[in-house]
C-alpha cells in the first residue's frame, strides 16, 4: 500500500482470462430491468 | 486507459484494462492525469511549486511500480479488436410461463403481461421441449439456468412444477445442474407455493416498488396485499436467494426514498431499477431527467454507506461489484449473452433473443417444439460484443457493462450495435457509486 496511492484490489482482468472462458458463471441482464436471472450474480464460478 | 472521479472528496482511479481500483491523494490524482502526456522533468517542474520534491518523487515511484505490476495504464487486451472463436453454447432460458397477469401495471414492458398478444399459458409440453432444447444446446457446460417469467408465472404453477421435475430428471441424466429462478408479483405466494419453492431451492424475485403511493400508482393499488404476501413468504424462507425488486420511473425520481422505505421495513436484499418504456409514455425516463437521476444515485450511495456503518447493511443489487472474484474477461466481453447463450421462450414455444425481445416479430429466432433455430440471427448477436460497437471500446465502463442491453439498443436506435445512451450514462454512474462503496469498505471511516 503506497503513501499516495492505496490500491483497493489487485485483480488483473487481462491475465489468464483471454479466450472464451468456461461459461459456467450465471447469466446477467444488461438492461438493468431484470434481477431474476442474476441472483447472486456475476461471480466467477471457478472461484 | 484510466478513469478518475471524485465522490464526496474521495479521489478514485480505475485502471480500465486491469480492473485495478486505487484511492489516491491530491498529488497522485494530478500526476496520474498528466503522466501519460508529460515527460518526467515537465511533470516535476509543473508540480514542484505546490508539492515537496521528495513527495513528488515518491508518488512517481508508486505510479511506476503500479505500471510494472500491470495495475495502471495497462494496455487494451484487444487493441486490434476481438473476434470470437468457438461455437455458442446455451446456458440459460427465460420461460414465459404466462402471457397473462393478475395485475395491470402501467409501466409493464410486456403490455400488461401479454407481450402484444392474447392471454396465453405455456403448456407443459412446450416447457419440456424447452428443457430438452436447453440441454441439447448446452455443449459441455454443466450449470444451466431456467428463469420463470411472465406475465405472472404463478398463474401457471402446475406447469412450473412439471418443468422443474422434468428439468431435474433430464439434467441428472445429461450430467447438468439446472438452477431455477422465479420472478413474481407475490400475490399468489400461498403457503403451498412457498413450501414448494423452499423445498426446491428456487430463487425468488419479488416485485414491489417502494413507498405505498409510488407502488400503488403503477401496480394496481396492490401495495398492502403485496407487502403482506412478501412478509409471510420471507418469514418461512430459510436461506435461499431472494431479492425485492422495484422499478423507478420519472414519477419517482427520488427513488432512494423507495429503497429506504423497503430497507426500513427490514428487507435487506433490494433492487430498484430504471423503467423500460417507450419515449411517449408519461413515466418514461427522459434525457433531461439524467442529472436528477445521477444525483439520486449519489444520495442512495450515501444512504447505503450510512446504513452499513450503522451495522444495518443493505445489499443493493445494482451497486454490487466484485473486484476480487468477478467475471473473467471473456465473460465481460460477452455480456448477457442474449440471442446466443441466453434465450427467451414464449408460451407457444417461440424463441427470442431475450425476454424484452419477445413479441418483436423480426427477432423471432425459432421454436423449441420444432427445433427450428435461426443460427444466422444467433451469429449476429454473438458478434454484437463491445469491441464491435463504435462507442464502447473507448468507454471506461466497458468491462462492467459489456456493451449494454441489446433490446434497449434495438428499441431506441434500431440496431443492436449502437448502445442506448441513457442506459450508458446510468450504468457509468452506478459503477462509480459501486466503486466508491468498495473503496469505503476497504478504508473504513474514522
Amino acid at each position: 500500500m503506497g503513501k499516495h496511492i492505496k490500491t483497493v484490489n489487485t485483480k488483473r482482468l487481462s491475465v489468464g482470462t483471454k479466450g472464451e472462458g468456461c461459461g459456467e458463471c450465471q447469466t446477467s441482464c444488461q438492461s438493468a430491468c431484470k434481477t431474476s436471472i442474476t441472483v447472486g450474480n456475476q461471480s466467477c464460478a471457478k472461484k | 486507459m484510466i478513469h478518475r472521479f471524485i465522490f464526496d472528496g474521495v479521489k478514485i482511479v480505475l485502471d480500465v484494462h486491469s480492473g485495478a481500483v486505487h484511492e489516491v491523494d491530491d498529488l497522485a490524482w494530478a500526476l496520474i492525469e498528466d503522466y501519460p502526456r508529460l515527460k518526467l522533468p515537465e511533470l516535476v517542474a509543473k508540480y514542484e511549486g505546490r508539492y515537496d520534491s521528495g513527495e513528488i518523487a515518491d508518488a512517481l515511484a508508486e505510479i511506476e511500480r503500479l505500471m510494472q505490476e500491470g495495475l495502471l495504464y495497462s494496455p487494451d487486451p484487444y487493441p486490434e479488436g476481438y473476434n470470437r472463436t468457438g461455437e455458442s453454447v446455451l446456458k440459460a432460458l427465460c420461460l414465459h410461463l404466462a402471457h397473462k397477469c393478475n395485475l395491470r401495471c402501467r409501466y409493464c414492458f410486456a403490455g400488461q403481461g401479454r407481450f402484444g398478444g392474447e392471454d396465453e399459458l405455456m403448456p407443459a409440453s412446450v416447457g419440456r421441449a424447452a428443457v430438452d432444447f436447453l440441454i441439447a444446446g448446452s455443449g459441455r457446460r454443466r450449470r444451466l439456468e431456467i428463469d420463470f417469467f411472465g406475465g405472472e408465472p404463478l398463474l401457471n404453477f402446475p406447469v412450473l412444477n412439471e418443468i422443474v421435475d422434468y428439468g431435474r430428471s433430464q439434467g441428472e441424466r445429461a450430467g447438468k445442474n439446472l438452477r431455477f429462478t422465479l420472478t413474481t408479483n407475490a400475490l399468489l405466494l400461498t403457503e403451498e407455493v412457498a413450501d414448494y419453492l423452499e423445498q426446491n431451492g428456487i430463487s425468488v424475485i419479488l416485485s414491489i416498488d417502494g413507498r405505498p403511493a409510488v407502488h400503488n400508482a403503477m401496480r394496481s393499488n396492490s401495495y398492502t396485499a403485496v407487502l403482506d404476501s412478501i412478509r409471510r413468504f420471507l418469514a418461512g424462507r430459510k436461506g435461499y436467494d431472494y431479492y425485492l425488486r422495484g422499478t423507478f420511473t420519472r414519477h419517482n425520481l427520488d427513488f432512494s426514498a423507495d429503497v429506504s422505505h423497503l430497507a426500513d421495513l427490514g428487507f435487506e436484499r433490494l433492487s430498484v431499477e430504471p423503467v423500460v418504456a417507450s419515449e411517449e409514455d408519461d413515466f418514461a425516463l427522459q434525457l433531461k431527467d439524467i442529472p436528477v437521476v445521477l444525483d439520486e444515485y449519489e444520495r442512495l450511495t450515501r444512504e447505503l454507506l450510512q446504513r452499513a456503518r450503522n451495522g444495518r447493511p443493505v445489499d443493493f443489487y445494482h451497486f454490487k461489484v466484485d473486484l476480487s472474484g468477478g467475471p473473467c474477461l471473456a465473460r465481460r466481453l460477452s455480456g448477457c449473452g442474449a440471442g446466443h447463450e441466453y434465450l427467451a421462450v414464449a408460451p407457444d414455444g417461440a424463441l427470442y433473443p431475450c425476454h424484452q425481445f419477445v413479441g418483436r416479430k423480426d427477432y423471432r429466432m425459432g421454436d423449441v417444439t420444432s427445433g427450428d433455430f435461426n443460427r444466422e440471427l444467433m451469429g449476429l448477436f454473438r458478434r454484437a460484443h463491445l469491441y464491435n460497437k463504435e462507442q464502447c471500446p473507448g468507454c471506461w465502463a466497458k468491462f462492467y457493462c459489456s456493451g449494454g442491453c441489446h433490446a434497449n439498443a434495438q428499441a431506441f436506435n434500431g440496431t443492436i450495435f449502437q448502445p442506448y445512451e441513457l442506459g450508458c450514462v446510468l450504468t457509468r454512474k452506478r459503477l462509480e457509486c459501486a466503486l466508491y462503496l468498495k473503496v469505503q469498505e476497504a478504508v473504513p471511516a474514522v
